[in-house]
This record gives structure tokens, C-alpha cells and sequence, in this order.
């Protein structure tokens, strides 16, 4: 294949591992919590989607709406309910607790599901391409998740930046103690954050599980692409890990296309791991976060 | 009816017991100082009436309600804001939002934007800047205007002179002065006993977690208000 | 109070009978090969390395404060270290060992720096990219035998008798050397720093703590530990491969039985291992309903009981089986101290 189409392709892909990461950076950011099943939250949610489309027999855009909101909703309940309860005077407790989760949630999809690769069909979106040249085409599926990463990002920065909600989410980052006496409900914001961040990490999910086949133990592999997009972005920095995404994705592919299909991940690591030594606040630093 | 009302209140940190049995009354249009030195629990006071830290036993009534069963954030909504120690503000966000964030609560009253910076003058030019840039005499301004932000009817002001210049420590005292002729009571905690004592017309001096003296300021001979600082 | 009112005290009359009662199990556990079956002893062999893998996590996770979720790396390393030194450089499988052990600490130091700059949570999935580095790189090698893996020779051409009872006790005697290693690491300066770290990193470093020098030690015992484990494992199965040598599932086991057992604590690790190995005989048929389970206990203990079994045991009846905490024994009891507070603590005051 050629080079140019391959970085493309890994331009586009990068586009998925940021909409992976942006939730993890959110998380990260508003209440200093590292979510260990955020990979696993994203593939729950494929199969949440591929459930309510063989269930009820709807299109994959209504199921994929759905299950955006029920990952909302769970994703507030989730943290309320549990996460909150694992804050505070021990920094090992949230990475305990949030690993079991991604083990429940592996193996209880195994259950469900069994460890088989599933598809989630979309029509023939998934196959059409815009051809510039002979040699170079770009898929507009891939082009579209691109797009949808980019609206998604610019949508939160909107949020935090922009709106009440937004500012609490910020002021509570900056210092709990002191939002709580502007009357804001830390708990309550760490829900919403949450939440926001699994309606995004569905979204992500529901992408994948259509471009490409998704099976039970995937999330793990999704956590880590997106640690590496956040790290790499700059910790804090929102559309950093959208940069940080897309290196990931060209160092893959490109790594692929170079050394054989076996090293493209190979890669990406050793870019990331790379980025880390020269300068580990990543290309987009922030000393404040969020 | 007071509108604040501490009964036998004991506070602890882990083993370490930071109040003993505290009561007090402040009344409406008051301003009430605490001092009293170092680690004598006056901090601890402020944060414990302002929902961050629970009494392990004893009563808060505020306008004669029980308050102990409400969260900080349920405070703010009933009127009580802390202008905390250290100051607080949130670095990231600009002086405006800063603001922005003080009325989150939504309660309603004379406090806004326009009226905290005529009250602050200092800060009308510096609305877009980030909070971390501020100086601290900045800073101490912003956190006691983002508190008056949420209109409260009791203000909490924990050692807002600590650090500051004299021009800004007496400007600071001016505005308390101006904050008593709109109606809003206050609890102020100092180490720093002369200016207070300007402003106050209540205090109570704290030792080692207890009050051991208390009166009006007239009432009250320095002789004997050292000695109640000091503990001898 | 003045200088000679106390003293620093570690141990009791209690742990002359535990280290008695140790003696007489270790001494009973090393008889087996004498008469126990053969697929008895490679049980046992199983639950020897669980133990000291155990071990190895927690003092990384529950001592120093670093959750990884990659030590499977070293594990993996440690398998094929064995494989490297028995088959390639033919050096005696039994010696191979330890020198796998080598091998993972020789990864690790360079790893190391480059890790601790993330913390917390990163620093876990940190670990993780790393053990999927070293994965990566193993089964993409065509020397290492790639995805399928390797046999190690070296280690099935012994002896059948030799094999099987040499791996036996060569994993009690890691599985005992792990808790020793742990005991006298904590009671060592680097204990005491580790105690300090974990109480307050910036009090410990102000106080001359050099926070990077402890954790890279523990770092790079644990890997060194893990890297025996591995080795041990792969000399009971004979066969390697990537997959699960580098299978995330290493930690996972690791981390219930710590967590259900007792974060922070030698006795943890062993309580946790023998009530996971237990429930494995009786529940290994329906594997992912075991992990499943072992998730959802893990969360469960990690949220309303975080020292795990023996926390819950300690906090009962104040018993501590290993004399690794420093207690300040008063000689006289304190004058009564009213109402001060200061006396709260008591005449004991444990640091730990």
C-alpha cells in the first residue's frame, strides 16, 4: 500500500484513540482518578449497542443513541454509587477497584457473549471512499469517526469553558475543598464527569465495534492507546490527546507498514515510551488541568 | 434570635482533639473576632460552622436551625460563606469566573459582579486574568469578593490579613466596616489582635481549643486580653 | 518524658512461637516429595509460586505505593530467561533459575526511571505498556520461537524424580524466601523509608528520604522476585509461550490475593493465597464465573474492607504474626493527661 494512504489511515485512526482518551483525560482531570476499566466501559458499550439492535431489531444509529444514554446513566451511577466511596485517603484504592471492574466487566461479557469477535454492521457506509487519485482513496467511515472526535473535543472545551456546569467541573479540579464552599457538590460533579466521560467512551466503543470486529478482552488494548493519547497530548490538555492520538495512530501504522504488520503496535509503544523519556509532560503541557 | 449558635461543640482530627466544648452566640449585624495564636482552634472553628469538618459532638444552630446535618455546599445556600485561609482561589480560572463561581449557589441579594468590584477596585482591571497571577493582596480580594458573590447573610473570614501589605490589610478592614452598614454579620478570625479589634464589636479569645476570654472590646483591658492570648 | 522511659520494641513472646510454628510447617511442606503424588506436589508447586508472586506485588503495591499492573513482564522474562540460560547457554535448569531472576532485574533497570515519571493510576497502566512491549517484542521474534513458543529442554531432559521434587522444593524455597525477603526488607532502613513514603512522600523526603533511590530498590527486587516466579512456572509446565507468560491474568491473580488477603501486610498474602487457591480447586471449571467472582470480592474488600482478611484480623484482636512494626513501649504508663488529647494514642503507640 502506499505511504501516503497509510498516513491517512493512521491520521483517522488517530482520531478513534482520542475519542478513547478524551474520557480518560476528563476523569483525570476533574477528580485526579486514573479509570483502569475506561477500555472495557468503551467495549461494554459496543455490546450494549449490539444487543439492543439484535434484541429490538433497530438501525445501529438509534441503538448507538441508546446506548450513549444508558452509558450516561451508568456512568453517574457508577461513580455515586461506588467510585466516590474509593476517593480520598488512599491513591491505590480508585486503581484496585477500577481494575476489578475491567475484570467483572471482561469476563462477564465473556458469559454473555462469549469470547467470539462480533461485528456491528452499518450499511454501506462502511465501504464507500472518496478517491483523490489512483492511488490514494480515503474511507468515509474512518474520515467521518475523524470528524465526530474532532466535534466531540470541541464540544467539552466548549463545556468547560463556556457554561456554570463547566466552570464547577474546573473549579472543582482546582481545589474541592474551596468549590465546595461556592456550593458545588463534589460528588455530584464527579457523577456528572463520569458520565460524560462514558457517553464518550460509548460513542468511541460503537465506532469501533463498526469499523472494525470487537471481542471481550479488547479493552484493555483501548485503555492503554488511550493512556498513551493522553500522556502524550500533555496531561490536562483536551485537544492534546487529540494530537497524542493521532501520533499514536501514524507511529501504528506506519510502523506496520515499514517493519511488517507484527510491529506496527510494537511501534507505537516505543513512540510513546520514546515521548516519555524526552519530554514526559507531552507535547501540550498544562500545569493547571482539566 | 442569634444568628449563629455554637453549643458545647468538640471537633477532633483523628486523636487530636482541636476544640473543647465551644459555645458562643453571634447576633445579627455583628462582627464577632476570634483570636488567639497559633494552632489555638480558631481555623478549625471557622471550617467546622462552614460544613468541611463535623463536630463529634455539640450543636450548630444557625437562625436557630440544627445545620450539622448539611453538607458544606448546603451551607453556602443558606447563607453562610467562608473565605477560607490560604485564600483559596481556583489558579485556573480567571478573576471573572472566579466570581462567576462565588454565585454558583444562586441565592439571591445585593452582591454581583459590578457591586464586588466597586467594592474592590483593585480587581475591575484585572477581570481577565488567570487568579494563580494575582498578587496575594489580589487574591485575598478576590476570595472575599467571590464569597460575597453567594449574597451570605454570615461571612466567615479566616486570617484575611496574614501576609499582606498595611495598604491592603487597612483597605480589607474598610470594606468589613462597609460590609456590617449593608446588613451581613460576621465572624472574623485574626492573630493579628490590633487591627481586629478596630472593627470588632464582640470577641473571644481561643486557647489551646477553648475560649478564655470573651466580651466586648471596650470592656476588656489589653492586659488582659495578652493574658488570655498567651495563656498566663 | 525523657530518653530512657522507652524503648523501641519489635518483637513478643508471640512470635517465638510463630517462628517455631513456621519452622515445624516449612520443615512438614519440604517432606512431601518423601511421599505425596506427583500431581500433588505440582499443585503444590502452583500455589508456592502464587505465594511469593504475591509477595513480590505487594511489597511493590501495598509497601511502596506502586500498583502495576505489569509485572507479568518480568514473570514472562524470568520463563524465558530459563529457557535462555538452560537451552542456550546450557547452564543447570536449577541454577537457570535464579539467574532468570537476573535477567527481569536487568530489564527493569533501565525501565525503572522511565516509569516513575507517571504516578498513581498512570504509573499502572505504565507498567502495562511495558509488559506489552516486552510481549510484543518476544513474539515477534523468530530466536524466542515467536507466538508458539518454546520448550525448555534443558528442564524436561532431567530426571523425572529430580524434576519434579528439584522444582517442588525449589518453589518452597522461593515462596519461603519471598516472605523472608519481604520480613527483612521491612525491617531494614529501606522499611522504614518505605513507611515514610507512604505516610507523607513529602515529610519522608524532607526528612533525607531519598524517595527515587527505595522505590527503584523495591522495584527492582519485585522484578527480580517475579522473574524467579516465572522461571519456576516454567520449569513446572516445560512449555512457554507468550501469551500467557505476558498474560495480564499473572496480575490480576496477584492483586485478589493481596487485596482479599491483606493489602499492606506478609500474613495478607499467604491468607489471600491459600483462600484463592482453595476456591481455584473447587471453581477452576468455570473459569470466567471464578474470575468474575474474584472481581467482584476484589472490589468489594477494596471498598469496605482495603487491609483485606487481615486487616479485619488485626484490627480485632491486634495480632501481628511477623514483628515488622516498631512499637514505642512506654516503661511507666503516662501520667493521666485529662483531657488533652495527647494521651489518646495510649501506652503503646505503633508506627507502621
Amino acid at each position: 500500500m502506499d505511504w501516503a494512504n497509510v498516513a491517512i489511515q493512521g491520521i483517522l485512526l488517530g482520531g478513534l484513540y482520542a475519542l478513547f482518551a478524551t474520557g480518560l483525560a476528563l476523569v483525570f482531570g476533574v477528580m485526579r482518578m486514573v479509570n483502569l476499566a475506561h477500555g472495557d466501559l468503551g467495549i461494554l458499550a459496543a455490546f450494549v449497542a449490539l444487543f439492543l439492535v439484535q434484541s429490538f431489531h433497530i438501525g445501529v444509529l438509534w441503538s448507538g443513541l441508546l446506548t450513549i444514554v444508558i452509558m450516561f446513566v451508568v456512568g453517574y451511577l457508577l461513580q455515586r454509587g461506588l467510585l466516590n466511596f474509593t476517593l480520598g485517603s488512599d491513591d491505590t484504592r480508585p486503581i484496585v477497584v477500577t481494575f476489578g471492574l475491567s475484570i467483572i466487566i471482561q469476563n462477564g461479557l465473556i458469559m454473555w457473549f462469549s469470547a467470539d469477535s462480533q461485528g456491528l454492521d452499518a450499511g454501506k457506509i462502511e465501504n464507500i471512499s472518496i478517491r483523490i487519485s489512483d492511488k490514494l482513496s480515503i474511507g468515509w467511515f474512518p474520515l467521518l469517526v475523524f470528524i465526530t472526535s474532532i466535534v466531540v473535543i470541541a464540544l467539552l472545551q466548549t463545556f468547560l469553558n463556556r457554561t456554570k456546569l463547566g466552570r464547577a467541573f474546573r473549579a472543582t479540579s482546582d481545589d474541592r475543598e474551596a468549590a465546595e464552599l461556592m456550593g458545588i457538590n463534589n460528588r455530584h460533579i464527579y457523577g456528572l464527569a463520569m458520565a460524560i466521560a462514558l457517553a464518550i467512551v460509548a460513542l468511541a466503543g460503537i465506532l469501533l465495534a463498526v469499523r472494525t470486529t470487537f471481542d471481550p478482552t479488547q479493552g484493555p488494548f483501548r485503555l492503554i492507546y488511550a493512556f498513551e493519547a493522553v500522556i502524550m497530548g500533555g496531561m490536562g490538555s483536551i485537544w492534546g490527546t487529540l494530537i497524542g492520538g493521532i501520533v499514536l495512530g501514524l507511529s501504528q501504522t506506519l510502523g506496520s507498514q515499514a517493519f511488517g504488520s507484527g510491529w506496527g503496535l510494537l511501534v507505537g509503544h516505543l513512540v510513546f515510551l520514546t515521548v516519555l523519556a524526552v519530554r514526559p509532560s507531552g507535547f501540550f503541557a498544562k500545569t493547571v488541568t482539566a | 434570635m442569634s444568628v449563629l449558635e455554637l453549643q458545647e461543640v468538640d471537633v477532633f482530627y483523628g486523636d487530636f482533639q482541636a476544640l473543647f466544648k465551644v459555645s458562643f452566640k453571634v447576633e445579627e449585624g455583628q462582627t464577632f473576632a476570634c483570636i488567639g495564636a497559633n494552632g489555638g482552634g480558631k481555623s478549625t472553628l471557622l471550617r467546622t460552622i462552614a460544613g468541611l469538618q463535623r463536630p463529634s459532638s455539640g450543636q450548630i444552630f444557625f437562625h436557630g436551625e440544627p445545620v450539622d446535618k448539611h453538607p458544606a455546599h448546603d451551607r453556602v445556600g443558606m447563607g453562610i460563606a467562608l473565605v477560607p485561609e490560604g485564600r483559596r482561589v481556583f489558579p485556573s480560572l480567571t478573576v471573572f469566573e472566579n466570581l462567576q463561581i462565588g454565585a454558583y449557589g444562586g441565592r439571591k441579594g445585593d452582591w454581583n459582579t459590578d457591586s464586588v468590584m466597586e467594592l474592590f477596585p483593585l480587581l475591575k482591571p484585572l477581570v481577565k486574568r488567570q487568579a494563580s497571577s494575582l498578587s496575594g493582596g489580589e487574591q485575598q480580594a478576590l476570595a472575599i469578593g467571590r464569597a460575597l458573590m453567594a449574597n451570605p447573610h454570615l461571612l466567615l473570614l479566616d486570617e484575611v490579613s496574614l501576609g499582606l501589605a498595611p495598604v491592603v490589610i487597612k483597605r480589607i478592614y474598610e470594606a468589613m466596616v462597609h460590609l456590617v452598614d449593608t446588613g451581613t454579620t460576621i465572624l472574623v478570625v485574626e492573630q493579628d489582635v490590633q487591627h481586629v479589634l478596630t472593627v470588632a464589636d464582640h470577641v473571644a479569645c481561643f486557647l489551646e481549643g477553648r475560649i478564655s476570654l470573651e466580651g466586648k472590646p471596650s470592656d476588656l483591658s489589653s492586659e488582659a486580653i495578652t493574658a488570655a492570648y498567651f495563656g498566663m | 518524658m525523657s530518653a530512657q522511659d522507652f524503648s523501641v520494641a519489635r518483637s513478643t513472646r508471640m512470635h517465638r512461637y510463630v517462628l517455631i510454628m513456621g519452622v515445624l510447617i516449612v520443615a512438614a511442606l519440604a517432606s512431601f516429595p518423601f511421599w505425596a503424588q506427583v500431581s500433588f506436589l505440582r499443585t503444590m508447586v502452583t500455589f508456592f509460586t502464587l505465594v511469593a508472586l504475591a509477595q513480590m506485588w505487594n511489597l511493590l503495591g501495598g509497601y511502596a505505593g506502586m500498583i502495576s499492573v505489569g509485572q507479568q513482564a518480568y514473570l514472562g522474562l524470568g520463563a524465558y530467561g530459563l529457557w535462555l540460560m538452560g537451552d542456550v547457554f546450557h547452564i543447570h535448569p536449577f541454577v537457570s533459575v535464579i539467574l532468570a531472576g537476573g535477567l527481569a532485574l536487568l530489564v527493569a533497570l533501565p525501565v525503572a526511571p522511565l516509569i516513575f515519571r507517571l504516578r498513581g493510576g498512570y504509573f499502572a497502566i505504565g507498567t502495562w505498556v511495558v509488559a506489552e512491549v516486552v510481549r510484543l517484542v518476544v513474539a515477534n521474534i523468530q530466536a524466542t520461537g515467536g507466538g508458539s513458543g518454546k520448550t525448555v529442554i534443558s528442564a524436561a531432559r532431567l530426571p523425572i524424580d529430580t524434576r519434579i521434587n528439584g522444582t517442588y522444593l525449589l518453589a518452597l524455597f522461593v515462596a519461603v524466601g519471598s516472605i523472608l525477603l519481604v520480613y527483612f526488607l521491612l525491617r531494614s532502613r529501606l522499611g522504614l523509608a518505605l513507611t515514610a513514603i507512604r505516610d507523607n512522600e513529602l515529610a519522608a523526603q524532607s526528612s533525607g528520604v531519598n524517595i527515587f533511590r527505595s522505590k527503584l530498590y523495591v522495584y527492582l527486587i519485585s522484578a527480580f522476585g517475579c522473574g524467579v516466579v516465572g522461571a519456576v512456572v516454567a520449569m513446572n509446565l516445560l512449555r512457554i509461550q507468550p501469551a500467557a507468560a505476558f498474560s495480564i491474568n499473572w496480575t490480576a491473580y496477584a492483586l485478589f490475593i493481596v487485596v482479599i488477603g491483606g493489602f499492606g501486610s506478609i500474613e495478607g498474602p499467604i491468607i489471600g493465597a491459600v483462600i484463592y487457591f482453595t476456591l481455584l480447586q473447587s471453581l477452576s471449571q468455570y473459569g470466567t464465573t471464578y474470575m468474575l467472582l474474584l472481581g467482584v470480592i476484589a472490589v468489594a474488600m477494596a471498598t469496605k474492607a482495603p487491609r483485606g482478611i487481615w486487616g479485619i484480623v488485626t484490627k480485632r484482636w491486634n495480632v501481628h504474626l511477623f514483628p515488622v512494626r516498631r512499637r514505642l513501649v512506654l516503661e511507666e504508663p503516662p501520667e493521666p493527661q485529662g483531657t488533652t488529647g495527647a494521651g489518646a494514642a495510649g501506652p503503646v503507640a505503633e508506627a507502621s
